[in-house]
């Protein structure tokens, strides 16, 4: 089950946060620093899945941003991985060569692409 | 009602006021016709809505199951999963729409179904066998989407909706888990999406992986498995990491069930420690770990330590008990046991758990051949580097014990080395007064300055100032051990060589489970009163005459096994028993001796993991009306064999039945020759002593193979 999938930025802005648990509103800013302190400190040849707590993260990057999707363990980690991807090929489709700035802006847009495709 | 619900929709819990207005709206909103209000009211239920809500909608829900317009479907769906994860009660309303929604032809349905199904059946046992009916349709589902080419909605990188074939590939493993006829249905579904499915991309990796996990958790066919192997093994070799770290995951999954089949992959695994990455290398450690037995341990010792010299500090500790632990299982000689044991307090003696010190020196101690070899190597060890704790405790112990044989001269197994008296001192002063030294290491270096006053030949005049020393010293526990030595040293100076002689060996606590050492505690204490030694020279008679019918007369081989190493084996093996899940193929039991009520009998079991090792049990029963007194069994069986006789746990069977006395037979048989037993027992019945030798006929055929 996805507990949360993150787009944050490698200063570590959050540019798009969805939560599909509950999690308190002080927690979840606490949850993303450490989320994207572990995988700013991975480098391009570790592999992309990470063993957090008690739930895994898959984490992939694109240019500046990293897309993290925080999964439990009955998860299928490669299905994760290229929903990731099929997410911003979506993005890309509508967007045109999307980039930061458009997620940003547009975070309306983004939400709902993300809530159609997690939720179906 | 729309804007309240997308406003809603972010609020993070539904404990206000607000909400219990909201279930009215809701069930209005939701028989209205119109599908976008429908939608939203679907959605804020299924984000906020809480149990209560659910509860009362969920007739509402369910009615939209089964409406014409297929997004309020969707979402009709989704919503039904989000209820369910709130309130598993509500399953037996879901249940029956399930069956029809299997039919759907839109993709986002079908995938919601399989997510509803797969909810309802993780929940509830009678909704999973309610849903084993209909894994014939799914597998026709399954297969219709592999078989379909290329389709514009739903391919992704050449393999058609991969997130719908993994979903159903997940249902499929939990309904054909334990399950005999689901599985067989799937056998050929499975071995088909194996096959066809396209490995290039990543995608096709993922449904593949799938289809790994599900066939190692059905009751699926051996070619099948191998199948999964085979493509775990692929996995491994794919220079991918996210590949590779998912092939070692399910690895070690499955490394419990088909041992064989995964320690054919084990050079690629071995391989994979030396990555960079610290995941890969915690999983490959991780199996690296459960793949060592009794024939590879050598080499994946070797590997091992050199990760244990590179590898991240966290993993250190991990690395370094797991060797420890595997060394003690499958260690084939006792110097190489005491050498890997040296070599990883060496190199990672600070992260080794706290008994590894104890273990050693049981091990040292009870290695008689060995103690001038551990000793000079303990004690070079030291001269280099007096950092890592516990290898100095180990070794001040050592010294301090075994100081005389370090003096002696040489030592065939390694070089020369010419130690001096005043050297050893130096050096144990050294220690003392070192500050990385723990407290307790400075304890063991003081005892063991102690003990070498009585076996060095020199004057003892250094050792008693640097005692007299420690006799102010702040440390309390150094204090006690300085004033009490000094003492000896005065006072009681006639006594001193017998108080600081060579210690008996030390009983086995440690690494064993603490419940199996109290169950053992009765038999130990048994054990222990029991002398061996009698029985050695008369079991050298038995052999004698096994010998002379094999034909070659050569010097029986020394059979003493020692309290010691009984202590040790009597611990081990309930170990090996329990661990090993019931034997592959139980050998009868065997009657072989009755005489005026005393019956004899052996029952064998051969642990799985040693397939040389058989462990006979002789279990003496009196069913007659007086006891059978100073009873003993000796057993021999021919050269090839090794045989080791355990103390029995008593020498008297009592009467009528009464509890009986057992005896463990352990016979190595390397070369699965024919296995002959020669049994010996001398007792007293009747007022009658009575001596009896046979030979066991008719033992089975699966005693030797």
């Amino acid at each position: 089950m996805i507990k949360f999938f993150l787009m944050v930025n490698k200063q570590g802005q959050t540019r798009l946060s969805k939560y599909y648990e509950h999690v308190e509103i002080n927690k979840r800013t606490l949850l993303e620093t450490e989320v994207i302190k572990s995988c700013l400190s991975r480098s391009s040849e570790q592999c992309s899945f990470i063993e957090f707590k008690d739930f895994k993260l898959i984490y992939r990057q694109y240019a500046a941003l990293f897309i993290v999707v925080g999964v439990n363990d009955t998860e299928n980690e490669m299905a994760i991985y290229e929903f990731i991807h099929n997410f911003v090929e979506v993005l890309d489709e509508y967007f045109s060569r999307v980039s930061e700035l458009d997620v940003s802006f547009f975070k309306a847009v983004s939400q709902v692409f993300l809530s159609r495709q997690s939720t179906g | 009602m729309g804007t309240l619900c997308t406003g809603t929709a972010s609020w993070p819990n539904c404990s206000t006021s607000t909400c219990w207005a909201t279930p009215p709206t809701l069930d209005s909103d939701l028989n209205q016709g119109i599908q976008v209000v429908q939608g939203l009211a679907l959605c804020t239920l299924s984000t906020v809505g809480s149990a209560e809500m659910c509860r009362d909608l969920a007739t509402e829900v369910e009615k939209l199951l089964l409406q014409p317009g297929s997004y309020v479907r969707k979402k009709a769906v989704l919503t039904a999963v989000h209820m369910i994860r709130k309130v598993p009660e509500l399953s037996n309303i879901f249940l029956p729409p399930c069956a029809q929604l299997l039919h759907e032809r839109h993709h986002g349905i079908l995938l919601g179904t399989i997510t509803l199904i797969t909810e309802l059946c993780e929940r509830s046992p009678a909704a999973l066998k309610h849903f084993q009916k209909v894994v014939p349709q799914l597998v026709q589902i399954l297969r219709t989407l592999v078989t379909t080419g290329y389709s514009t909605e739903h391919s992704i990188s050449g393999v058609s909706d991969p997130f719908l074939q993994v979903q159903i590939l997940r249902l499929l493993r939990i309904l054909g888990q334990n399950h005999e006829e689901s599985s067989e249905t799937m056998n050929d579904l499975l071995a088909q999406v194996a096959t066809n499915t396209d490995t290039s991309r990543n995608a096709g990796n993922a449904v593949l992986f799938e289809t790994v996990l599900t066939i190692m958790d059905i009751r699926s066919a051996t070619g099948l498995r191998v199948l999964a192997v085979n493509i775990l093994g692929r996995f491994l070799l794919n220079s991918d990491k996210n590949i590779r770290y998912v092939a070692l995951t399910s690895l070690l999954r499955m490394v419990q069930s088909d041992h064989s089949a995964v320690q054919r992959h084990r050079p690629t695994v071995v391989e994979c420690l030396r990555e960079v990455d610290a995941s890969l290398s915690r999983r490959a450690l991780e199996l690296s770990l459960a793949l060592v037995n009794s024939s590879n341990v050598r080499a994946m010792t070797q590997e091992l330590q050199s990760f244990l010299e590179s590898c991240s500090p966290d993993l250190r500790a991990d690395c370094a008990s797991g060797i420890l632990l595997a060394a003690e299982r499958f260690a084939p000689t006792k110097r190489w046991h005491i050498d890997t044991i040296l070599r990883v307090l060496t190199t990672a003696g600070t992260h080794v758990r706290d008994d590894a010190v104890a273990n050693l020196t049981q091990l040292i101690g009870g290695a008689q051949e060995l103690h001038a070899y551990s000793v000079r190597r303990l004690y070079s060890a030291l001269a280099e580097d007096i950092s890592q704790q516990p290898l100095v405790q180990v070794a001040a112990w050592c010294i301090g014990e075994y100081g005389d044989l370090l003096l002696e001269g040489s030592c065939e197994e390694t070089e020369p080395l010419q130690v001096e008296e005043e050297d050893v001192l130096a050096l144990l002063e050294k220690v003392l007064q070192s500050h990385m030294s723990l407290p307790a290491t400075r304890g063991y270096a003081l005892t063991a300055l102690m003990k070498l006053s009585t076996r060095l030949r020199g004057d003892n005049n250094r050792i008693r100032q640097v005692v007299s020393i420690y006799g102010s010293c702040l440390d309390m526990e150094l204090q006690q051990r300085a004033v009490e030595y000094n003492t000896l040293f005065r006072k009681y100076d006639h006594m001193r060589a017998a108080i600081l002689e060579k210690m008996p060996l030390v009983e086995r606590g440690g690494t064993q489970d603490e419940e199996i050492k109290e169950s053992k505690e009765a038999q130990l204490s048994e054990a222990s009163l029991v002398p061996t030694e009698p029985q050695a020279s008369e079991l050298l008679d038995l052999l004698d005459l096994l010998d002379g019918t094999s034909g070659a007369a050569q010097p029986p081989p020394p059979l003493e096994p020692s309290p010691g190493d009984v202590l040790v084996h009597l611990l081990d093996l309930p170990c090996d028993l329990p661990s090993a899940s019931p034997p592959p193929a139980s050998i009868p039991n065997l009657r072989v001796f009755e005489r005026e009520g005393l019956q004899l009998n052996l029952s064998f079991v051969r642990p799985p993991g040693t397939p040389a090792l058989l462990l006979i049990t002789i279990t003496a029963i009196n069913t007659s009306e007086a006891d059978v007194i100073h009873f003993i069994c000796q057993a021999a069986v021919p050269k090839s064999f090794q045989l080791q006789l355990q103390a029995p746990s008593g020498d008297t069977v009592p009467a009528h039945s009464g509890l009986p006395v057992t005896q463990l037979l352990r016979i190595l048989n390397p070369n699965k020759a024919p296995l002959r037993l020669k049994l010996r027992l001398t007792y007293n019945h009747f007022g009658q002593s009575v001596q009896e030798i046979f030979e066991v006929n008719n033992l089975p055929m699966e005693t030797w193979q």
